[in-house]
């Protein structure tokens, strides 16, 4: 085994941690916010802001991430003189935003899903007690709503964070050099897949893993009977 | 109407992509297929395994679900050549040979899928009793005929929802492949936009192609699911 080429290799990709996580994080935090949105919209009761919600959702969930991307990156690319006088040019220009935008709409429709599945868990029973103990709606959606959907979403969120983590790697196709796009370079230029894959797939791992450990810790501090008396 | 013509023409690009969405379709029904091999080897070690077997599974299952899809398909296609091309070396031709793109593509959807079906594969054995078991071998069933009796018809049943979710996602990642050259429909909607200039109008249909594909199989799924609770409908 050759070790100093591992530590070079290591070394190299870890270079391209930085941009790994801030796209990540970015548009883990954007698209957080466009699920909320999405999932007002859905329980709001009016067919005008609930069929657009439904069909976003629809149209999200139902074609890969890669060709939303392209959509952005390329396809906009054909409005470019309508683009350029709204002044948007610069930002659908640039790789770094428009992989944070796709993977932020990406990521809202499956979140907005989980946040319904949340809310709907949540017991009737609960809500009509809560009213019949004189809560006003905001505080019963504090005090009662919330912590009980959350509890029941946080599993199937933590693997909508972990996918988003991967996705990020898809930046690379549109030339972002983030740790898959290093990576890639490297396999093009010296053919040593093997150590190279073994390297970057080290880092994703225990990007994924501190992930994991950190939301089963928040589930372990929401849970109410905390049978086990130690996190997971 | 000159987009009419560029689709539905004579030589219209309507008919390149309808033959590679057919090939997205193949591609992600063969990766299901060789990822469900897969994933049946790694829950049954999972299942009955021995300490070193399970832990050995466990691992990979660990590793298969935190590394990037994307990587998974370099290291095939990369990895993949380069094997073959030490092999050509040591047999006297010099030069790069490439992996078919098709398997290569069919082999990374397969084992990037065989976690999720592995898993998918332990809930369903799980759920059914024990008793069964217990009763097939009180029968005198040999391991082969009970797993073809008893086992893979239950399995398949309890299996069919968390299957059809990867099916999904087989079919989305299968976008990927796009990377390593095989024109599957992202790729052809890529080559027509290169030489028409209408990215988006290209990317729109290969989207629109997509969503059809998706929600068709989805209907699929379901249609197969109600199918096999058949027998278990309550009055």
């Amino acid at each position: 085994m050759d070790f100093a080429f591992l530590q070079t290799t290591l070394l190299t990709l870890l270079g391209g941690l930085p941009l790994t996580l801030e796209l990540a994080v970015s548009s883990i935090l954007l698209g957080g916010g466009g699920a909320l949105m999405l999932t007002l919209m859905q329980a709001s009761g009016s067919l005008l802001l609930s069929a657009p919600a439904r069909a976003y959702v629809f149209v999200f969930r139902g074609t890969p991430l890669l060709i939303q991307l392209f959509m952005i990156y390329y396809g906009l690319g054909q409005f470019r003189p309508t683009l350029q006088e709204l002044g948007l040019w610069s930002f659908f220009r640039d790789p770094y935003w428009c992989a944070v935008l796709a993977m932020a709409m990406n990521t809202a429709a499956y979140a907005s899903e989980i946040i319904r599945g949340g809310l709907g868990s949540v017991p009737p029973g609960a809500l009509e007690a809560a009213t019949a103990c004189g809560m006003r709606p905001l505080l019963r959606l504090r005090r009662v709503i919330l912590p009980l959907a959350i509890r029941q979403a946080l599993p199937a969120y933590s693997n909508e964070l972990i996918l988003m983590v991967k996705a990020t790697s898809l930046a690379s196709i549109i030339t972002m050099m983030e740790v898959t796009g290093l990576a890639s370079k490297m396999i093009a230029e010296t053919y040593r897949s093997i150590e190279i894959f073994a390297c970057a797939g080290l880092i994703y791992l225990a990007l994924t893993l501190i992930l994991t450990r950190a939301v089963l810790l928040l589930e372990w501090r929401l849970s109410t009977t905390r049978k086990n008396g130690t996190p997971a | 109407m000159p987009s009419f013509d560029l689709f539905l023409g004579p030589n219209g690009w309507g008919k390149p992509l309808l033959s590679a969405a057919l090939m997205t379709v193949a591609l992600s029904l063969s990766g299901l297929a060789v990822g469900a091999l897969f994933g049946a080897v790694l829950a049954h070690a999972r299942i009955g395994g021995g300490l070193v077997l399970r832990s050995l599974a466990d691992a990979v299952t660990t590793i298969l679900r935190g590394v990037p899809d994307l990587l998974v398909i370099y290291l095939f296609y990369f990895g993949g050549s380069g094997l073959l091309s030490w092999a050509g070396h040591a047999a006297g031709y010099d030069g790069f040979i490439g992996l078919p793109v098709f398997l290569t593509g069919t082999l990374a959807l397969g084992v990037v899928s065989a976690a999720y079906q592995a898993e998918v594969f332990r809930g369903a054995f799980n759920a059914i009793p024990r008793g069964q078991i217990e009763a097939a071998r009180a029968a005198g069933m040999r391991n082969v005929l009970m797993f073809r009796r008893i086992l893979v018809p239950q399995v398949l049943r309890h299996a069919l929802p968390g299957l059809g979710n990867v099916w999904q996602l087989i079919l989305k990642d299968s976008a990927l492949i796009s990377v390593i050259g095989l024109v599957e429909l992202l790729r052809a909607a890529q080559i027509g936009a290169g030489s028409t200039r209408q990215p988006f109008l290209f990317y729109s249909a290969a989207l629109v192609l997509y969503l059809v594909i998706t929600s068709v199989s989805g209907q699929v799924f379901r249609w197969a699911e109600t199918r096999s609770l058949r027998p278990f409908r309550r009055a």
